[in-house]
Order: C-alpha cells, then structure tokens, then sequence
C-alpha cells in the first residue's frame, strides 16, 4: 500500500473512547496494561522501565498495571488515584481509554473520565461478584448518558474458570442493570492476568462462546449521544475589532445543524436573523454540524455576548430559571442548601442555589431515600434555582445543552456534576421577547404542521393553546358558515382573549385574517 | 435543501480539531491574560496552527513565549523567526540571562539542574512577569506517563506547582476557570493527540516544521546509545556523520537523533507507524531518576 493510502485509512478509521470502572483490585490497570501490551501499544523504552520496576519491587517479570498508573504515589500504594488516558489503535479502530480509580474517594475522577466516554468497560472480581462499588459506578455511567456496557468479570484463573460462577454474576449484574436506563449490557469471563479472552480466545473456557473483550470493542456499534435535530450554538467568543467591519460569532456546534441562509433566534434577546456566512479557516462552508467549532455571521448587526446562544427560530431551546437535575456531588465540603453557587453551563456562568434535595439514590439498588444534603460521591437528585435563565435542554435529549458543573465560589471547588431532567420555563414578565404571547396561524391544510408547532412549543414549557376549523365547528362556530366575516372575527376576538391571559395560540384555519 | 447528500461524519482528525480550537477559544474568552507556549517543535507548529485557525479571519488574540536556554539548535532559532513572523504571531522571548552568563550547561552542572535553571526557572519567572493566568503548552498525554494523568485545565498554586493528587474534576467540555489572584492554570489543548496524529494533521494541512525533523547526513557522535548532535567543540568523542533525523527537539545538548531515511512527511508517519520506541527515548533528561517527568511537573515544569 503507498503511504499516501495508509495515511489516509488511518485518518479515516473511527475512534472509541471507552472508560474503565469497578472496585479496587478488580484488575483494571493490570487489563489495561494486557491490552497495550498485547496490542503492541507500548514502546520498548517503557517497557524496559516498566520491566525493570517490575522485577525490582514487584519481583515478578511484569507487572502490566505499572503501564497506566502513572504517578509516584500511586506505583507505590499499588492503587490508581486519577484517571489516566491510554491511546491504541488495531487496524479496524483507534482506542481512547479513560482508565478510572476504584476507590470510592476517587469516584470524583471516575466521573471525569466517564463523562466524555460513550462505552463503559465494567471490571468485576468472579471472587468477590457484585459489590456497592461496581453498582455506583455503572449507576453514574449511566445517569452520564453512556448506553454501551461491557461487564468484564475477571481473575477467573482464581476460581478454575467455573461457568457457574460466571452466571450466577450475570444474572446478579442484569438484576440490578434492569433498575437503569436502558443499557445494552455484554458479559466476557476474563482473566486480565494470563490473558484469557481479552485479545486471544481461552482455551480454559470452552463454554464460553461470545466474543473476547478486544474484538467486541473493535466491532461494537455505540451510538455516542449526538443530537443533530435541534441546532444549538452557544456563543463562546466574538471576533471583531481590529479596524475592518467583520464580526463572527465563534462556538462549537452544541447539537444539530446549520445552513447558510437559515433563520436563527438569538437567546435572550429573542432577535431573529439569518446565517449569512459560516466561517472556517478552510473556507466559508454551506452548512455545519455538532461538534464542528465555527464562526458564525449573522445577515443583521445585533448585540450578542458570550453566553447567547442562537437557535433556529421554530426550534428553541429552553429559557430555563430553575430546573431539576440529576447529580454527582464531589467535593469534600457537603452541598449548602440556600448557599450561592456558580453553575458553569454551556459557555455561560451565572449564580445559582440548591433549593431542596428532591432525593438521594443508594447505589446499591438505585432506591431512592430522602435527604437533606449531599456530601462526597453521593447521588441525588436535586432542584436549582437560579439567578438568571440559561438556555438549557433535557440531558437525555442533548448532552451539551442538558449538562452544567457545580463551582464553589468559596473554594474554587468544581463542587458536583449535574445533569438536567426537567425545567422549568422563566416567568413571562422575565422571560425574553422569543417567548413572546404570539398568534402563530397556518393554512387550514397544514394541520400536521401547526401541531407539530404546538407540541414543540408546550414541550419547552411555552403555554399555548391550538385550534383549527373542525375544533371550532361544534363549539364557537355553531352551524355558521367558515367563510363569513363573522366566523373570521370570532376567531380573532378568541385569539385575543386567549393571549391577553398570557397564552399563545396556534391557529389552523384559512380564515384568520390578521 | 439537500438533506440528502449531507454528510455527518467528521473524521478522527477533525474531531480532534474541532476540540482543540473549542479549547484555545474558552481559554480566550475567560482569562485575562493568556499566553501560549512557544517550543519551536511540531507540536507548537500545530498548537499555533490551530490558535490562527481559532480566530481566523482576525489575528491571534495572545502572545506566544519561548522560553530559550540558549542551547537550541541554530535551525530552531531561525524557523522560529520566520514562521512567527509569516503568520503575524506576537513573540515574546524570555531567558535565565544570569544562568548563561555563570555558564550554565548540561556539561558543566548536570542535566537536571540546568533544566532546573534553564527551563523551569525561567519559565515561572516569565509566567510571573509577563503576569499571565493562563498559558497554553503542547503537551499530550500519549507522551508519558505523568502526562496521562493531566487535565486539560490543569491548576497551579501561586508558586507554579502541580499537585496531582488533588486535581479538580472534568467533566464533559465544561471547564472550571475560577483561580484566584496570583494563581494560574496550564492548559493542553493537544492532550487527547496522539504523536501519529501530529504528523497526519502535519501532513493533511502542510504546516511548517524546522527542517531537523527530516532525515538528512548529520555530523553525531554516539553516547549512552544516544546519537548527540554536535552544536560544540567541547566533545571529546569520535564524530561521525549519519543519515538521522530528529523526533522531538529540545536542546542540542540533550536532544539525540535517531537514525532515518524519512526525508518527507508520507516517510516519516510510515516510520511512526512501525515505531517500537516512545519519541521521549531522545531526550536524555527523562531518564536522569524515575519519575523524572512527573517531579518536574510538580516543580513547575510543563
């Protein structure tokens, strides 16, 4: 193959990025170090220091976790303190492995390195199956979006590879992953010392004939919670200055995507205007997509800041000034019921309170208790209020929009990882002109349309009402004829009445006239 | 509109763009006073590169740093120059001018104190000058194993150090910029590239490079395995010329060359596809102490 062909295949091959969890001694870094080493990812120079290690404190010939656990203190406890990025690639894809601590104090960097994974690889001891860590752990994989699980159940060399002990943990793990969000889960007896199906098939278990661990991350199919329906742009810096008249709004793209020439809103002004150009380095493009980082121009000069976002006029995301939300405490100081946080979401930072612990989940079996507080690694779920809006959507329906960290203006502290499951909508008096008490109209033959405009629009919580002819027939119109004067202002006289009590209405009729 | 023929897809390498230049602009918009260093090498070409990308059509929004010891390499020296000044970036220079006139040197001190001197000293005390809250490095996380274990927000106390035991949580792309006055953070926006995917981009966007990174007949001599460059009439040993090339570049004191027929780009990513040795091999410094890098880090290094 000429090396022009290699470059390319290589530079086309998709990349998973997959994070490693479970309790202490589970074996993860000794897997993940049997992973490198047998996908001839480690360089010789390391191995030679790794071996050297090995022989000097381990006093065995290879000690694999020596591979990932990078720091002094944690070669010399023998534990993983932080997460640590490993990098692999086989022919068919490229690896970014988060490898997380099992240590229930470290369960803070367990999270970072779940966050932006969309596969988790679950490492269970056949000795000890099941316990409390391995079930928070998949539990905060799994509010963090990630649907794709693996469960690893290792050191199977250490129960003479017995089926039964393999199944009786299946059926104890599937138990408990039927309480979670709807996870696809994959089970591998393994074991990550000797290497049994982690890249080659074991010979010890014959009764086992699924994939081994490497090929099925190889083959795979994980959707990685990307949403390209809603375009949302979160305005992260503007470029102007300098003496020429540009002006660029740059961001990444949130979620959907965008053309040029497409009607936008700005939030909160509620301006509307439309793409007039998206630039890029390379060249203006004809349309852009999640998670390209763009710069926009707009067809009409408005103000927008850092902490806008723009959307597309008919597809908004939520003016949110409190919600309810999903989240993973981490800071050593407990959550302050009332206390001033700042809550950092999307590129957008403004001030915010816990109002109430709505509940705290147990991990054990994702039971759910009351709770005043939240303290270290504990989960619950919780309602914010805030200081002013933010433009926010549910978490499951879009993971940037629906995610924010929690910062401890005291301290510094990103105090607790939160995801969003319900919000709700500003007041109107506070709210801005996009949510304006409107009288949408479409032609009567538009129906599907007009209520597909109505769903959406009571779906981000903007109160309205719809109605069209047939609707109207048995009530209002009573026998008149549609196409007389007085049925068209009945409709407007309704529509007036309607929104002076701060309700927008979605006409479907040919004979609204204004 | 044509739905239709729309493609999604964004490959490894733009993803990884994307990301990069999501970063540089976060960093942009929430510190005062940001700077970016300046290493001369290929990651700084594509650190730069994304950096112009960033806040194209405009010009960067930040000065970069180079910490020199004064020991690069001549070629390093004269790239530097012109390729900041092709693409109007703002330089700014700094070095331990006390340390060079006392005569500091690899020979003369050790390895690990004149980079003590030379590197980290001079680095802390440009980033406290210049009064910059945050400065962007090139560093990856493929590169060593300490490395592995940074943030992309990477928190520093009022003297500089790094505590990785204590690091803050990441999550998602949201990063937590709070700092109080005096401290800083190091930001990597590289961290997730791999050294193949360096050369690539390199390859895919024609960057420039100093020309040492290509094969070439150099005059080296040969020293704990390493191939030495020589920059100096201060050896004593037997010089020779090799077909060589550089991996990584550093000082030519302790910057060793590995022997190379890539003198093109498509040579040398096909050579890195079959590399068995880690490009940090080259650096003498690494291998002074165990965890050499991660003690570094901790003092202020990057």
């Amino acid at each position: 193959m000429s090396s022009e062909s290699l470059i390319e295949q290589n530079q086309n091959i998709d990349l998973l990025r997959f994070a490693t969890a479970g309790s202490v001694d589970d074996g993860k870094s000794t897997l993940i170090g049997r992973l490198l080493y047998d996908s001839k990812s480690i360089f010789e120079d390391q191995l030679h220091t790794i071996k050297t290690f090995s022989r000097t404190h381990r006093n065995q010939e290879i000690d694999y976790s020596l591979v990932t656990d990078g720091l002094k203190s944690e070669r010399e406890q023998g534990i993983t303190i932080d997460v640590a990025y490993r990098f692999f690639s086989t022919p068919k894809r490229r690896f970014i492995i988060a490898d997380t601590p099992g240590h229930e104090q470290y369960t803070r960097n367990m999270a970072t390195g779940a966050s932006n994974a969309s596969l988790a690889l679950i490492l269970i001891d056949a000795r000890n199956g099941v316990v409390t860590q391995t079930k928070r752990h998949s539990f905060i994989s799994s509010l963090l979006g990630i649907r794709n699980f693996v469960i690893a159940v290792n050191k199977m060399d250490l129960v003479d590879y017995s089926q039964e002990v393999f199944e009786s943990i299946v059926s104890e793990f599937n138990a408990f992953a039927d309480k979670l969000a709807d996870e696809s889960v994959y089970y591998i007896p393994i074991s990550a010392l000797e290497g049994d199906n982690v890249i080659e098939r074991s010979e010890n278990m014959p009764w086992y004939k699924g994939s081994t661990l490497l090929d099925y991350l190889e083959n795979v199919n994980v959707s990685g919670g990307r949403n390209l329906n809603d375009f949302r742009f979160p305005v992260q810096y503007v470029n102007w200055g300098g003496g020429d008249d540009f002006r660029g709004y740059c961001g990444t793209i949130a979620s959907g995507v965008v053309h040029k020439g497409d009607k936008i809103r700005v939030l909160p002004s509620g301006k509307t205007s439309k793409v007039s150009r998206i630039v890029t380095y390379d060249g203006y493009l004809d349309y852009a997509f999640a998670p390209m980082a763009v710069t926009l121009c707009l067809e009409d000069d408005i103000d927008i800041s850092r902490g806008d976002m723009i959307a597309k006029v008919d597809d908004l995301p939520a003016i949110a000034g409190s919600f309810e939300a999903n989240i993973v405490w981490m800071d050593n100081t407990p959550m302050e019921i009332g206390k001033d946080y700042l809550i950092k979401h999307t590129t957008s930072m403004v001030k915010g309170n816990f109002e109430e612990v709505i509940h705290e989940f147990d991990p054990d079996d994702i039971s759910m208790k009351s709770s005043k507080s939240l303290g270290l690694n504990s989960i619950g779920k919780v309602k914010v209020e805030l200081k002013s809006p933010v433009f926010a959507d549910i978490y499951s329906k879009n993971r940037v929009t629906g995610s924010f960290i929690v910062i401890d203006p005291h301290t510094n502290q990103t105090a607790a990882a939160g995801m969003v499951t319900k919000y709700k909508q500003v007041s109107p008096d506070k709210s801005c002109k996009s949510a304006k008490i409107r009288v949408i109209s479409y032609p009567a033959d538009k129906k599907e349309e007009a209520k597909a405009k109505y769903d959406r629009l009571s779906m981000h919580g903007t109160h309205c009402i719809y109605v069209d002819d047939d609707l109207l027939k048995e009530t209002l119109r009573k026998g008149k004829p549609v196409d007389s004067d007085e049925y068209s202002e009945m409709i407007e006289n309704l529509c007036k009445i309607v929104t002076q009590s701060g309700v927008s209405v979605v006409v479907c009729s040919d004979h609204f006239k204004s | 509109m044509t739905t239709t023929e729309e493609s999604y897809h964004l490959s490894n390498l733009k993803t990884l763009e994307a990301e990069s230049i999501g970063i540089i602009r976060e960093v942009a918009a929430e510190f005062d006073n940001p700077v970016m260093l300046y290493s001369v090498g290929k990651d700084s070409s594509v650190m730069t590169h994304l950096a112009i990308k960033a806040f194209y059509p405009k010009k960067v929004p930040f000065p970069l740093l180079h910490i020199d010891t004064g020991y690069k390499f001549p070629e390093m020296y004269e790239f530097r120059d012109a390729y900041t000044k092709k693409n109007g970036l703002d330089l700014r220079i700094h070095r331990n001018e006390e340390a060079l006139k006392r005569g500091v040197n690899p020979l003369s001190v050790g390895t690990v104190r004149c980079c003590a001197e030379l590197k980290t000293k001079a680095l802390l005390d440009a980033l406290k000058e210049g009064g910059y809250d945050a400065a962007f490095g090139g560093a990856r996380r493929d590169e060593e194993k300490s490395r592995a274990k940074e943030r992309i927000y990477s928190f520093r106390d009022k003297h500089g150090q790094w505590n990785p035991k204590n690091q803050k949580p990441e999550l998602w792309n949201l990063f937590n910029s709070k700092i109080d006055p005096g401290e800083s953070i190091r930001v990597f926006p590289l961290s997730n590239w791999t050294e193949l995917d360096i050369w690539t981009y390199i390859y895919h966007e024609n960057i420039d490079i100093v020309p040492l990174y290509f094969a070439k007949e150099r005059p080296v001599i040969e020293k704990n395995g390493q191939l030495i460059p020589v920059y100096t009439d201060e050896y004593e040993d037997e010089v020779k010329d090799v077909m060589c090339r550089f991996r990584t570049l550093g000082c030519h004191y302790c910057t060793g060359a590995v022997r190379s027929e890539a003198d093109t780009l498509e040579k040398i990513i096909e050579e890195m596809m079959v590399a068995r040795h880690s490009e940090r091999i080259t650096r003498v410094i690494d291998h002074d102490q165990d965890s050499s890098m991660e003690q570094k880090k901790r003092e202020g290094y990057f």
